[in-house]
Parts: structure tokens; sequence; C-alpha cells
């Protein structure tokens, strides 16, 4: 009888022991409970001793993606100096790169645990978190210091007026090239108009020069070219209707699928495009910087990746950006411009002491740091002088003329809806769909919205 | 010998089934707690949300039935996964496995080298899937070694589009798949062709079988235990593939690559359709519960009915 109480006790243990193991799945509330019951203290030692005017600790957990320098060090440092003139200030940053953190954010949020601050891009993904209640209204906090971002570049981080965060990178996308192969060709930059590029096409073609570099592996590259000629066509009145009645029924979306239908009938891509990466050794970036061929459709960080993934074109000189060509005809003006960028969103529980930090992501100083890196465009006004590179002051000479400002189609829209636009354009660049194809397949995302 | 040793032990007196129980449901709460947390009630709010409209982020309000799954059956993109997996299950039972039957009836004769091959073959099954993905992306791309060699030996330059053309993809796919498991299956089945007494084969060969009447007549039957399991993993593993493409491929292009698992993603991670991803969560996970359920009924239960007699007993 003895041993079998014994084994009974034992086993006893073991579920408590392994409950116990399960309970560890909350940590963050015990870690909450922790942090109140250290504000508790500060409280009473504030009500002790009235000289003392130490705030109470907080804690900031920020979600970034720059997982490489110089934009890691540089948030880093950041960091470490918000900390250091705010000693009652914890910054804890979680780096991730941009799948992986889409993943692990849209985890968190479905958790109900927003990161205080976090990479947002703007547009459609934003909508849903503002209307899921995740993200916080910062209009009246950031009223100090938002007169120092351009107002263009801050409506990327504003829903129906309000502001959700602030935008730290900004540009548009736009024809890179490289000059020696251009004329080797013959072929005269900038290229004024769509007919003229798909005449040079064939210029590069006949003498031996692949006239495009296209990542349709990633899906998004191919979209760019899609919406590049929709803007230029249907114009800003047409782009902004689309977003609103959410459909692709002007015919302007038609003729921009017709017209990509006969480009890509010119066959100017590199070898295999349909499973071509971005940024990897042997991704797009590289095809462009190995000067395998002539141009890229892409946006502001296109010099950084060509970098990291083959010889830094930029710095022999070699390569240049116009921005895509007009359409004759066409509604849209050649200063429309179309592109995005990167900004902080602020969490739904963040501390006010969040928004502050943000202000001083935000200043002229760090945006001056953010144009010296020579990959990014900052947004804050007075640090345009940061951009020493000429294309990409070039880029930033056309985003400060931009008579009108597409985002990205797949960020503008619904997450369903972008996807949706990449999936029927690929279909476009694969010759396995029909202009009419990318109208209805976008429709009908939006009617399942 | 044994015998008597045993019979000398002293008895141990079991206890009445009463107060045998809690102890029995103490040792099995722990498991059966991480089996329903992990494992039970994930599958019971996957089905919930499946007949939900959802982006993940808002409240769960918007209930549609079973839309979901009637919309899942009516995308094409969504049969052709389906498809796909159906195509890569199929080649696997009628490739791949005799491939491994066969390398590992090789393997069980007496070779020189025959540890070292063994560990050969069996080597890719341990690298990660994303590894595979990883090396194998570079191999077939543009360029990449397969056409040098292909262009080094026909002397013109050669390129494949073995990941880029959307007729080709699959296969190319199937082949990295193939790559990576025939050793694993070789494996299981080279266990089984050890477990055959070599007097049986003895015996056949004095009766003056050829070596394939012994095969067919001696060998397969005894080894269709591991055949079998080999069979069932096979097929579980084709209709939940997911690694391998979406980093080799990732469903495309134009989604001549995608199986149902790289589809839910998409859905449920790249569009925010949780909902709808759970729903084809769904359907994948009645998939495999249908195929494995009458596999388990029709084909496993010779091999399982000792076992589970003997535990009913």
């Amino acid at each position: 009888m003895h041993k079998y109480t014994r084994a009974t006790w034992f086993v006893v243990l073991l579920v408590v022991l392994s409950l116990v193991a399960c309970a560890c799945g909350d940590d963050t509330v015990t870690t909450t409970a922790g942090a109140e019951a250290t504000t508790t203290t500060a409280a009473v030692t504030t009500t002790e001793a009235p000289t003392t005017t130490e705030p109470q600790p907080v804690t900031i957990e920020w979600w970034h993606i720059e997982v490489s320098d110089p934009g890691l060090s540089l948030w880093q440092d950041v960091a470490d100096e918000y900390m250091a003139a705010h000693p009652w200030v914890t910054i804890n940053i979680t780096v991730q790169e941009n799948e992986a953190f889409k993943t692990a954010l849209a985890t968190n949020m479905q958790a109900g645990d927003v990161p205080d601050l976090f990479q947002s891009w703007g547009g459609g993904a934003l909508r849903e978190q503002v209307d899921a209640g995740l993200v916080q209204d910062i209009t009246d906090l950031a009223a100090p210091w938002v007169d120092q971002i351009s107002p263009g570049a801050l409506t990327m981080m504003m829903i129906d007026g309000k502001l959700y965060g602030a935008p730290w990178d900004l540009g548009l996308v736009g024809i890179w090239y490289n000059k020696t192969l251009f004329a080797d060709a013959g072929v005269e930059a900038p290229i004024a108009t769509w007919e003229d590029l798909l005449a040079d096409v064939q210029t590069f073609q006949d003498a031996g020069i692949t006239p495009i570099s296209l990542a349709e592996g990633d899906k998004w590259p191919g979209m760019f070219w899609y919406a590049e000629l929709a803007l230029r066509i249907g114009g800003a009145d047409v782009m902004e209707a689309a977003a609103v009645n959410q459909n692709f029924d002007d015919p302007a979306f038609l003729t921009a699928g017709e017209e990509l239908a006969a480009l890509v009938a010119l066959d100017p891509f590199q070898a295999g495009f349909l499973a071509t990466p971005w940024d990897t050794p042997d991704g797009s970036a590289a095809v462009l910087a190995n000067g395998n061929a002539a141009m890229l459709l892409m946006g502001q960080w296109a010099p950084g990746t060509m970098r990291s993934n083959g010889p830094d074109l930029a710095a022999s000189g070699e390569l240049g950006w116009f921005s895509f060509p007009a359409y004759e005809g066409g509604a849209g003006a050649s200063t429309d411009a179309f592109g995005g960028g990167n900004g902080f969103a602020v969490g739904n529980d963040a501390p006010p002491e969040t928004v502050d930090f943000l202000g001083y992501i935000s200043s002229v100083d760090v945006a001056t740091r953010i144009g010296e890196t020579g990959a990014r465009l900052p947004v804050v006004i007075g640090s345009e002088d940061s951009v020493t590179d000429p294309d990409l002051a070039a880029v930033l000479a056309g985003m400060s003329q931009a008579t009108y400002f597409q985002l990205y189609l797949d960020q503008a829209y619904p997450p369903a809806v972008g996807a949706a636009v990449n999936d029927a354009v690929a279909l476009l660049f694969a010759n396995a769909g029909t202009p009419q194809d990318v109208v209805d397949a976008v429709n009908a995302a939006w009617a399942g919205e | 010998m044994t015998t008597i040793r045993t019979l000398t032990r002293p008895e141990v007196r079991t206890p009445s089934t009463t107060k045998k129980w809690p102890i029995v449901m103490g040792f099995l709460a722990p498991a059966l707690l991480l089996y329903f947390v992990f494992v039970l009630w994930p599958i019971i709010q996957a089905m919930h949300y499946s007949v939900y409209h959802w982006n993940g982020l808002e409240p769960l309000t918007d209930f549609v039935g079973f839309n979901n799954f009637t919309k899942a059956f009516g995308d094409p993109v969504f049969r052709s996964a389906l498809y796909h997996n159906f195509i890569i299950l199929g080649l696997s039972l009628a490739l791949q496995l005799p491939f491994a039957l066969f390398l590992a009836v090789m393997l069980d004769q007496n070779l020189k080298g025959r540890a070292l091959m063994r560990m050969l073959f069996f080597a890719p099954y341990v690298l990660s899937e994303v590894v595979t993905a990883v090396v194998w992306r570079q191999i077939f791309r543009p360029s990449g070694a397969i056409d040098a060699v292909i262009s080094g030996v026909s002397s013109h330059d050669f390129q494949g589009l073995w990941l880029a053309n959307p007729k080709i993809v699959l296969y190319s796919l199937f082949f990295v798949i193939t790559w990576k498991y025939f050793g694993f299956h070789m494996m299981i089945m080279l266990a089984g062709l050890q477990q055959i007494p070599d007097e049986l084969q003895e015996a056949a060969a004095i009766d003056g079988a050829s070596s394939w009447q012994a095969f067919r007549c001696i060998t397969l039957p005894l080894l269709a235990p591991a055949i079998r399991v080999s069979v069932f993993l096979s097929m579980i593993g084709s209709i939940q593939l997911f690694d391998v493409v979406w980093v080799l491929t990732g469903g495309g292009p134009i989604n001549a690559s995608n199986t149902m698992a790289t589809y839910m993603y998409d859905w449920g991670f790249e569009r925010h359709h949780i909902g709808y991803a759970n729903a084809v969560s769904v359907i994948v996970f009645g998939l495999s519960l249908l195929v494995a359920l009458a596999y388990q009924r029709w084909a496993l239960r010779r091999d399982v009915e000792g076992s589970l007699t003997a535990m009913g007993a």
C-alpha cells in the first residue's frame, strides 16, 4: 500500500510540473505584472521624496527589418543615443528579415501582442491594422515634431486624415540603367516615351544585349511595369478612382495590360526571368550590376541591393537613372510618381515615449544620417543635402517635383487585392493570361474582400 | 534456462483496476495535456476559423458557412495545387520507391564499400529541407551547375530553365524531393531486408530458384510490411509537401509548382485571408486523414493487427 501512495504522489508531482511548464507560455503576462510592480514602487518613492523627478521606467519594443549595415548599426546607434538621453527608457530591438517580419507580426497581432514601434509601408495593410484597433492615432502626440517631415511623405502613414506613425524613407520607382551598355547599343538616355522604349528594346537585342532585367520570381517587380503603365495611361484621376471604386474597370487598366503584353512579346528579359529573385547573388539586381542587362525598373534601394550582390556600378559611374517614359496620348504626366517607402507605425499599447522617440528618428540629424547611408531617401525637410549620389539625388528631385504620388499597388490595396494584381500580371509575363484576365482577377479579388 | 528463471522469480501482485486508474491517468496526463493543447485544440480552432471570412486581426464576426470550402474547390489555382500534390504522390510511388527498393536490394548484397554507399545515399535525408532547397536553387539556376555540365558535354551554350519554365518546374521539384528522400526509404527497406532470414534464400537457391524468382516469391512478400510503411509515409509527405517547394520556387512561376500547403500559406500570411487559409488547412487535414485511415484499413491492417489485438487482450 505504502508503495502506491508514493507512486501517486510522484505522479501528482509530475502533473503539477507539466502544468507549470505549460504556464510558461504566458511569459509576457508575467513580465507585465513585474513591470507594474516596479512602477508602483517607483510611484511610492516619488511621493516619499518629491525632489526626485525621475519618470517611471518604460520599455519600447521596436521591430525593424534592417538586417544588414549600414541600416542595422544606424538604428542601434539611434536607439542607444535616445536611451542615453532618456535613462528611464529601454528600447528592445528585434531585427527580422522582411518576410519573416511580416509572418511574425501577423502572429503577434493575432495574439494581441503588438510591438510598440514597427516597420510599416502604409497603405492597405496599415488600414487593416487601423480597422482592428492595433495601431495608435498619434496625430496629437506627434504635433510637436510632425512639421519636420515633408507633407507629401507624411500621407503614407495617414489613414482618413489621422497619423499612425512616421515615414523615414520614401522614393519613386524609375529605370536604372547601365551607361556602358546604352553607349554600346547606341541608345540615348533618358528614353522619353513608351514607343521609344519598345523600339530601343529591339536596338539592344540587335546589339546582342539583354534589354531588361526582371525579378518575376518575386512577382512585385513585374507589377511595377503594369502600375507605371496604368499611371501614365490613366493618370492620377484613374488611379484614385480605382482605389475608391475598388475596381479596375477603367479602360486604362486594359490598355496598360495590352502595352505590357506588347513588351513581353519582344522577349526582352534575361533567361529564366520568371523564376529570378530580386536580391540574391543570381538575382535581378546582380544581372544589372554584372552588366548582363541594360535596364531595370526598380525603386530607390536598387543601388544598395546591387552593391551587396555584385559590382558597384554606381561607384564606377556606370549607373544611371531616369523616370518612367511618358505614354503618348496618356492622361498621366511624366512627373506623376509611383513609389513607396518605409515608415514606423506605433502599436496600440505603446507608451508615449515611443512617439517622442519617433520624433527623434524624424529629426534632421538622424534623417541626414539616413541619407548618408546612400541607400535611403530621407523625408525630413532640411536633410536633402545628405544625398550625395547623383542618381539618388535625381530620384529625390523626382520626388520633390511629383505632381501625384501612387503607392505600390500591392501595398496601397488590401493584401489580397495586391497579391491578385501581382499574380495576374505574372501571368501576363508568362504569356499565360490576357490583359482582360488581369482586370477580371483584380475585380474578383476586390469583390472577395 | 530463461523459463526456469522466470518461474522462480517472486510473483508481482498487480493491483486491481480501480486502484490502477489514478496512476495510469496521472502518467498519461502530461502527454494528453500536451496533445490536446498542441494537436487537438489547433485542429478544432482551424475548423472553427474555417467557416469565417476573417483577416486575422478583427473580431470573428463574418460567418460564411461553407463558402470558404466551395471557394477553394472553385479556384483553379487551388485545384491545380491539389493536382500537383497528387502528381508528386504518384511519381513518388511509381519512381522514387522502386528506386529506393532497388538500391536497398543492391546494398543488402555483400558489396565492397557497402557501408560507405549506404551512408552516402542516406546523407541527403539528414540535410534540412531549407538547406536542400537553397542548394538546389543554385544548381538549377540559369547557367548554374546543371546547365554548365550540359553545356560542357554538348559543347554549345545550354540554358535549361529548370525552375523558370512552368511546364518543367514540377518535375525539377520532384527530382529534388526524390534526391532528398530516397535514402530514407532505402533505409526502411534495408532494415526490412535484414529481417528476412538467410535460410529462406538458401533454401530457394537449393530448390533451383532464379534470383528473380527468389526476389519475387521470398524477398518481396517478406519485405511487404516495410514497403507498406514507406508507401504510407510517402503519401502523407506528398500531401503535406511545403518546405522544399516554398524555398525552391515559392509555388511559382505562375503557380506551376504550388502545393496545397504553399497555397494555404500564401492566402494566410500574404493575403491575410486567415479564415480561408484555415479552410484550406482543414481540407489538407481531411485528405491526409482520409488517406491515412483508408490505408490503415486496407493495407496496413495486417501489420498493425498483432499489436492492436495484443493491446486489447
